[in-house]
C-alpha cells in the first residue's frame, strides 16, 4: 500500500465512502457488453499475491467456468467479488455502476450476486424450508421481517424450489440433519431463491453421485441465459460436460481462456497441470 | 413452516404452559400469604412474596440474556448494568418520595446529597420525581447505552469473545463511576432507605403483593413478546446470524442491525426486571454492577438451558433458589457450587437442563418404537458456529 | 565574635574525631559531668551541655548527640544517671552511655528519656551538620550543605564558607554555594547586586527551601529584583514540570510493567492458544500466596526467599494450569465463550479455595531490604527500588517468554500448533502435550507475576479479579497473538492511565482507558498490531 492510499479519506472515515447506501435492485444497470468488469485486481496476504493483476469480465446470461491448480486464487477471486476481501489495487464493477470494492457484502448479495461455497454453508438448526425462506429475495429488513409472515405465494415458491432440487420430503427437517449432497441441493436451491443476476458456483459436485452430477449439470445450463454463472470446479469431466468458456487462473492471473478444447491444448496449461 | 402472530405467539402450548405455571404459582402464593392466618402451617410468609418476587425479576432478567445469547449468539458479559441502569432510574423515583422523611428531612434532596453539601438536585435527577417519567426512563437508559454500544461494537463486527470481553469493561467500567460519590447517585452506599411507591407503603404485605403480581404481568408479557420475536421471519433471521453470520451478509442481511434491534430490546427488559427489583429488595448499589454478577447470571441461562426463553427462566429460579438454601446452610460452600455449576454444565450440559428433558423424551420415546417422526431430530443439531 | 571562635575550636575537634578516629585527648571524666549537665531542667543548661558535648571531642560525642535527638538517652532514675536506653517489653533496656555495656532491664517508670525542645533540636542539627561539612565521604557533605538551606545563622554561615574556601569537590562547592546564596536572600543588609547575582545562581535549583527563599523576595522594592525572581521562580517550575513529567512516566512504566506482568502469560493462552482462560487472574493470585507461603516458611530469610518463591510459584501456577488444561479446558476447543465459562467456574472455586485455607483476609509479604528506598536524583524525581526491578523483571520475563517461544523446539512446535492444529499433527507434533505445556507455561508465567505483585500490593483472595479485565485489555489492545503488541500495549496503557491520573483522578482514569479501549476495538477489532493473511480470517 503507497502512501497515497493511507490518506485517501474513504479508506479513513466510513461517513465520506461513497456507495454505502443500499443498491435497489433497479439501479442495476446492465446495459453494457459485459455484467461484471474484473480490471487489473491485486490482492496480496503478508506478501503474498493471492491475486496478481486479474482482469476477467463476465457477460449476461454466461456460463464460465474457472478452472486452476490449488492456490491460483479461484476462492480469492471469489471473496473479491462478494466483498469478503477488499482488493489493494484494481477495480471491480457490477454492471456499468456499482463498484463492488467500496460495497459491503449484504449490499453486494442486495444488488443480486449470489454465492454458493465450496463446503455447503447451510443453516444448521433451521429447516430446509427456512433455509430457502432466509435466502428468498425481497425486502430484508429487521421491521419487515418481523411484522410480515410469509404469505401463501411465498410459501409455494418455497415449496416449489425444494422440489426442484428433489428435497420437498425434507421440508421441515433441519437442515443439519441432512446429507451432504443433501446439503449442496440445498444450497443451490438457497441461491436459486435469492434470484441473483450473477451465481458464484464452487465446486457444486463435491461429494454427489453420478446421477446428482446429471442433475447439477442440467439444472446449471438451465440456469444460464437467464442468469450469468461462474462455475468454479476441480473436476474437468463435469466442466467439459457444460462448459461453454473456460478461464484457467494459475497464480493469481489469468493464463488461459476459450473454448475447452482450445484451452485443453495450450502447452502453458499442460505444463501447469503437470509440472504439478 | 412455523407460523408467527401475535395469536399463535400467545396461544401456542408452550406459551399457555408457561403462563398458566407461573400465574398459578404467584396466585397459590399470594392467597396462602393473604387468606390463611398467620399462625397456621400453610402460611406464606411475605418474606417469601418478596423472594418470590425476586426470583422473577431475576427471571425476566435471564429471559433478556437468552434473548441476546441463545438466539442471536451474542454473549454479554455486562447484562447487569442495564439490570443495574433500570434499577438505579427506579430508584431515583423511591428516593424522591421519600421526601422529608429522611434523616435530614430535606423535602428536595435525598440524604445522601445533603451530607454532600449539595444545593440542588444535579440537572439528571429532574423529573424523577414523576413516575411515568421514570417509567421511560427505566426503558430508555438501558436502551440507550445498549444501542450506542450495540452500533459501535456491531458495525466494526465485534465478534465472539472480544465482544464479551468488552461488555464485561462495560459493566466494569460503570461500577468504577458509580462507587463515585461525585455522580450523584449514592456513591459506595448506593440508594436506599425507600419508603413508598406511588404512595403505598413499601412495608405493607398488599403493596409487597402488588409487585409480586406486576413482576410476573411483566414477565409474561415479555415471554410472549420473545416468543413472537424468535417465531418470526425475523427470530429466524437472528438465529441464522447466530450460525452462520457471514452467510446471512452474503443472503443479503444487514446482520449489524438485527443484532442491535435484539441486544437493545433485550437491555430494556433487563432494566424493567432491575426496575422491579428495587422496590421489593429495597436497595441498590454499585455491586449490582460488578462483573461477577452478569456472569451469574449467563450461568443460570446455561443451567436452564439456552434458546428455549423458559429454559432461562427455569435456570434462573432454579440456581437462585439453590443461592438462597445454600448460603443459609453453609455460606462458605456456595462459591464451590457455583463454580462447579460452570465447570459441569459446560462440558457435560451444552444444552442445558432443557436439553437435557429433551434427550431423555427422546430416548424414552425411541425405545417405544415410537420413532415415526423421522430422522431429523435423530443427531444433535450441529454445534452453533462461532467465529474465532 | 566569641561564638565564632568557639564554634570554629569546636568544628575543629570534631573534624579530628570524624576524620582520624584519633582516641580521646580529654579526660572521661570532663564528658561524664557534661552528660550530668543534661539532667538539669533548664534548657538553656542543656543547649550548654550539648555544646560542650559537641565540643568534647570525645569519639562517642557523635552517638550521644544522635541519642539525644531521638531519645533515647535517659535519665536512670534510681541511679540519677545518664544512660543509653531502648524500649523492651514495656520497660528500658538500659545500656552504658559510654562503654556501651548491658545494664539490665528496667521498668518503664524508672526511666524518662530526656526531652528537648525546637531549639535544641535545631541546634543539635546545626552542630551536626557542621561536623558533616567536614565529613571525608563528599556525598555526606554534600548533604549536610542542603540540610542547611534556608538557614540563617551566622555561625554556619561561617562555617560553610570556610568550607568552601577549602572545598575542592564541584557538587559540593555548588550545594555550599546554593546555601550561601539563599542565604544572602534573607540578609538585609546584601546589597542589590549581590542579590541580583545570587538569584541568578539559584534560578534552576529544584530545593524547595530555595523556592520559598526566592518567594520571599517577591515582595522586593527593587522591580529589577522582583523581575529576577519571577524569571527564576518560572525557570524553577519549568525544570520540577518537567521532572514531574519524568516521575509520572516512571509510575506509568512501573504500571506497566506490572499490566505487562499481568498479561503477557494471558498472551498466550489466549494469543497463541485461542483459550479464554477467566483464571489467569487466580493463577497470579496462587502465585502471590506461593510467595507468602515461602516466607512463612523461612522466616528468617526474607532477604533470598524471593529467589525460591520465583519458581515455586511458577511450578505451582503452571501445575494448576496443567490440570485445568487437561481436565477441562482439553473438552472445550474451538468453544470459545464455554471455555470463557468453565473458567470462570474454576475462577470462583479457586478463589473460595484460597479463602477457606488462608482466610478471606489480606496477607502482607514482606518487602527485602534491597527492594525497599529509592534512588533519589533530585528533590523532585526519585526511583524507587521495587518498582525499578519490577521494570527490569517484566522486562526479563518477556525477552526470557520471547525466547522460549523463538528458540527453542517447544516454541517452533507451540507456534505450528497455534497455526494450524491439524498439519502440526500430520507433522508428528503430539498437539495434546503442546497444549498442555503451553497452558502451563502461560500459568507459570501468572505465577510469576503473582511473586511481583505480592510485593506491590496486599495478597488476598480477590488479586486476581483485579487484574483480569485489565490484563485482557492489554492483549486485546495490544493485538491477539503477538507479544511485542502486548508490551507496547501494556506499557502505553500505564503511562495513558498514569498521565491522567492527576488531571481526573484514579477512578476516572482508569474509566477514561476502560473507555478509549473499549472505542479502539470497535474502530480497529484486531489491535494495535494485527495479525494478517487468510488465517486471521477463519
Amino acid at each position: 500500500m503507497n502512501l497515497r492510499d493511507t490518506f485517501r479519506r474513504d479508506r479513513v472515515f466510513d461517513v465520506v465512502r461513497p456507495g454505502t447506501r443500499t443498491i435497489k435492485p433497479g439501479e442495476l444497470d446492465t446495459g453494457g457488453k459485459y455484467l461484471l468488469y474484473m480490471e487489473n485486481i491485486t490482492v496480496s496476504f503478508d506478501g503474498f499475491k493471492a491475486l496478481n493483476d486479474l482482469t476477467l469480465y463476465i457477460e449476461p446470461g454466461e456460463l464460465r467456468c474457472i478452472i486452476g491448480p490449488n492456490g491460483a486464487g479461484k476462492s480469492t477471486m471469489m471473496d473479491v467479488i462478494t466483498g469478503k476481501t477488499r482488493p489493494d489495487q484494481g477495480t471491480c464493477f457490477f454492471g456499468q455502476t456499482l463498484d463492488l470494492t467500496r460495497m459491503s457484502e449484504t449490499e453486494i448479495a442486495g444488488a443480486g450476486i449470489g454465492r454458493k461455497f465450496q463446503k455447503p454453508t447451510v443453516f444448521p438448526e433451521h429447516t430446509a424450508a427456512e433455509n430457502l425462506e432466509l435466502a428468498m429475495a425481497g425486502q430484508k429488513t429487521t421491521w419487515h421481517t418481523l411484522v410480515h409472515p410469509l404469505n401463501g405465494e411465498q410459501r409455494d415458491r418455497i415449496a416449489a424450489t425444494l422440489n426442484t432440487v428433489g428435497l420437498l420430503d425434507r421440508h421441515d427437517h433441519v437442515a443439519g440433519a441432512l446429507s451432504h449432497g443433501q446439503k449442496q441441493w440445498l444450497e443451490i436451491a438457497m441461491v436459486l431463491m435469492q434470484q441473483p443476476k450473477l451465481l458464484l458456483v464452487d465446486e457444486p459436485i463435491a461429494g454427489m453421485t453420478r446421477q446428482e452430477v446429471e442433475r447439477t449439470a442440467e439444472l446449471l445450463q438451465q440456469l444460464a441465459g437467464e442468469h450469468s454463472v461462474v462455475v468454479v470446479e476441480h473436476d474437468m469431466e463435469f466442466i467439459r460436460s457444460i462448459a461453454s468458456t473456460v478461464t484457467v487462473l494459475h497464480q493469481g492471473s489469468v493464463l488461459a481462456e476459450g473454448k475447452m478444447q482450445d484451452v485443453q491444448n495450450d502447452p502453458k496449461v499442460i505444463e501447469v497441470y503437470l509440472g504439478e | 413452516m412455523r407460523h408467527s402472530d401475535l395469536k399463535t405467539a400467545l396461544t401456542d402450548r408452550a406459551a399457555r404452559w408457561f403462563i398458566g405455571i407461573l400465574f398459578g404459582a404467584v396466585a397459590l402464593v399470594v392467597l396462602l400469604n393473604q387468606l390463611i392466618p398467620a399462625d397456621s402451617g400453610l402460611h406464606v410468609s411475605s418474606y417469601t412474596v418478596t423472594l418470590l418476587g425476586k426470583y422473577l425479576c431475576y427471571a425476566l432478567l435471564a429471559m433478556a440474556l437468552d434473548l441476546v445469547w441463545g438466539y442471536c449468539g451474542i454473549l454479554s458479559l455486562g447484562h447487569g448494568a442495564f439490570f443495574a441502569l433500570g434499577g438505579y432510574a427506579m430508584g431515583m423515583y423511591l428516593m424522591r418520595q421519600i421526601g422529608d422523611r429522611g434523616v435530614y428531612g430535606n423535602p428536595v434532596l435525598p440524604d445522601f446529597m445533603v451530607f454532600l453539601n449539595w444545593q440542588e438536585l444535579p440537572w439528571y435527577w429532574l423529573g424523577s420525581h414523576s413516575f411515568l417519567f421514570t417509567m421511560v426512563l427505566i426503558a430508555l437508559v438501558p436502551g440507550l447505552l445498549a444501542f450506542v454500544f450495540g452500533w459501535l461494537a456491531f458495525r466494526s463486527r465485534v465478534t465472539g469473545v472480544y465482544l464479551s470481553i468488552i461488555t464485561q469493561a462495560l459493566t466494569y467500567a460503570l461500577m468504577l463511576a458509580f462507587f463515585r460519590n461525585e455522580l450523584g447517585f449514592g456513591g459506595n452506599n448506593g440508594l436506599t432507605d425507600f419508603k413508598d411507591i406511588l404512595g403505598f407503603s413499601l412495608r405493607e404485605d398488599s403493596t409487597r403483593v402488588a409487585l409480586l403480581i406486576a413482576t410476573a404481568i411483566a414477565l409474561a408479557l415479555a415471554f410472549v413478546l420473545c416468543r413472537y420475536i424468535t417465531g418470526s421471519r425475523m427470530g429466524r433471521v437472528v438465529m441464522a446470524v447466530r450460525d452462520g453470520e457471514s452467510r446471512a451478509r452474503f443472503l443479503g442481511y444487514r446482520t449489524e442491525h438485527y443484532k442491535l434491534w435484539i441486544f437493545t430490546l433485550s437491555a430494556v427488559l433487563a432494566g424493567i426486571a432491575g426496575a422491579l427489583y428495587v422496590p421489593q429488595v429495597g436497595i441498590i448499589n454499585p455491586g449490582e454492577f460488578s462483573p461477577l454478577n452478569s456472569i451469574e447470571l449467563v450461568v443460570w441461562v446455561a443451567v436452564g438451558g439456552r434458546a428455549t426463553l423458559y429454559g432461562a427462566v427455569i435456570g434462573a429460579i432454579l440456581v437462585n433458589y439453590g443461592k438462597t438454601v445454600f448460603t443459609g446452610i453453609m455460606p462458605e460452600a456456595w462459591l464451590f457450587a457455583l463454580g462447579g455449576l460452570f465447570v459441569a454444565v459446560t462440558l457435560f450440559l451444552p444444552r442445558g437442563l432443557v436439553g437435557l428433558a429433551d434427550n431423555v423424551r427422546q430416548r424414552l420415546r425411541k425405545s417405544d418404537g415410537n420413532n415415526s417422526n423421522g430422522t431429523a431430530n435423530d443427531d444433535q443439531p450441529e454445534a452453533p458456529h462461532e467465529p474465532a | 565574635m566569641l561564638r565564632v571562635f568557639a564554634l570554629a575550636l569546636a568544628l575543629l575537634c570534631l573534624t579530628s574525631v570524624a576524620q582520624a578516629e584519633s582516641p580521646a585527648t580529654e579526660p572521661t571524666t570532663d564528658i561524664e559531668e557534661v552528660l550530668q549537665q543534661l539532667r538539669s531542667r533548664s534548657f538553656d543548661d542543656k543547649a550548654a551541655a550539648i555544646d560542650a558535648l559537641a565540643h568534647s571531642g570525645h569519639p562517642r560525642a557523635d552517638a550521644l548527640l544522635k541519642a539525644l535527638q531521638d531519645r533515647r538517652l535517659l535519665l536512670d532514675r534510681a541511679n540519677d544517671r545518664i544512660v543509653l536506653g531502648e524500649r523492651a517489653d514495656g520497660g528500658w533496656q538500659l545500656h552504658d552511655p559510654l562503654s556501651e555495656a548491658d545494664l539490665g532491664t528496667v521498668e518503664s517508670r524508672a526511666a524518662a528519656p530526656i526531652t528537648i525542645n525546637n531549639r535544641l533540636r535545631r541546634q543539635i542539627e546545626n552542630l551536626q551538620a557542621v561536623v558533616g561539612l567536614n565529613n571525608p565521604d563528599a556525598t555526606l557533605r554534600r548533604a549536610a550543605a542542603i540540610s542547611l538551606i534556608g538557614t540563617k545563622d551566622p555561625d554556619l554561615l561561617a562555617a560553610l564558607r570556610e568550607r568552601r574556601a577549602r572545598e575542592d569537590n564541584t557538587s559540593v562547592a555548588a550545594a555550599i554555594d546554593t546555601t550561601l546564596n539563599t542565604a544572602a536572600l534573607y540578609s538585609e543588609d546584601s546589597d542589590l547586586n549581590a542579590r541580583l547575582n545570587a538569584i541568578e545562581a539559584l534560578s534552576g535549583s529544584l530545593e524547595p527551601t530555595v523556592r520559598n527563599a526566592l518567594r520571599s523576595r517577591l515582595d522586593s522594592d527593587a522591580p529589577s529584583e522582583r523581575k529576577a525572581v519571577e524569571t527564576a521562580l518560572k525557570r524553577i517550575d519549568a525544570r520540577t514540570a518537567r521532572y514531574q513529567t519524568a516521575d509520572t512516566l516512571f509510575f506509568g512504566l512501573s504500571l506497566g510493567s506490572v499490566l505487562l506482568l499481568a498479561a503477557i502469560g494471558l498472551a498466550i493462552t489466549f494469543g497463541v492458544m485461542g483459550v479464554i482462560n477467566m483464571a489467569h487472574g487466580e493463577l497470579i493470585m496462587l502465585g502471590a500466596y506461593t510467595t507468602f507461603v515461602v516466607q512463612q516458611i523461612f522466616p528468617q530469610g526474607h532477604e533470598w526467599s524471593l529467589l525460591v518463591a520465583i519458581p515455586a510459584a511458577f511450578l505451582i501456577s503452571g501445575f494448576v494450569g496443567v490440570l485445568i488444561e487437561r481436565f477441562v479446558i482439553r473438552y472445550l476447543y474451538g468453544r470459545p465463550l464455554e471455555t470463557l465459562l468453565a473458567t470462570f467456574g474454576i475462577s470462583l472455586i479457586l478463589q473460595q479455595a484460597v479463602r477457606v485455607i488462608f482466610s478471606p483476609l489480606n496477607r502482607s509479604v514482606v518487602t527485602p531490604e534491597w527492594m525497599s528506598g529509592a534512588w533519589q536524583i533530585n528533590p523532585v524525581f526519585s526511583l524507587t527500588f521495587n518498582r525499578l526491578y519490577i521494570i527490569a523483571f517484566a522486562l526479563t520475563v518477556f525477552l526470557g517468554l520471547l525466547l522460549v517461544l523463538k528458540k527453542t523446539r517447544l516454541g517452533l512446535q507451540v507456534r505450528a500448533v497455534s497455526q494450524n492444529r491439524q498439519t502440526a499433527r500430520g507433522l508428528g507434533i503430539r498437539s495434546d502435550r503442546i497444549n498442555a505445556l503451553t497452558f502451563g507455561l502461560g500459568s507459570g508465567i501468572a505465577g510469576v507475576a503473582g511473586v511481583a505483585l505480592a510485593q506491590l500490593t496486599n495478597v488476598g483472595p480477590n488479586l486476581g479479579q483485579a487484574y483480569i479485565i485489565d490484563s485482557f485489555m492489554v492483549v486485546v489492545f495490544g493485538g491477539v497473538g503477538n507479544l511485542w503488541g502486548t508490551l507496547t500495549a501494556a506499557f502505553s496503557l500505564g503511562i495513558a492511565n498514569k498521565l491522567l491520573e492527576p488531571v481526573s483522578g484514579a477512578v476516572l482514569a482508569k474509566i477514561f482507558v476502560l473507555v478509549f479501549i473499549i472505542l479502539f476495538i470497535q474502530r480497529k477489532p484486531r489491535g494495535l498490531f494485527p495479525q494478517r493473511g487468510r488465517a486471521a480470517e477463519e
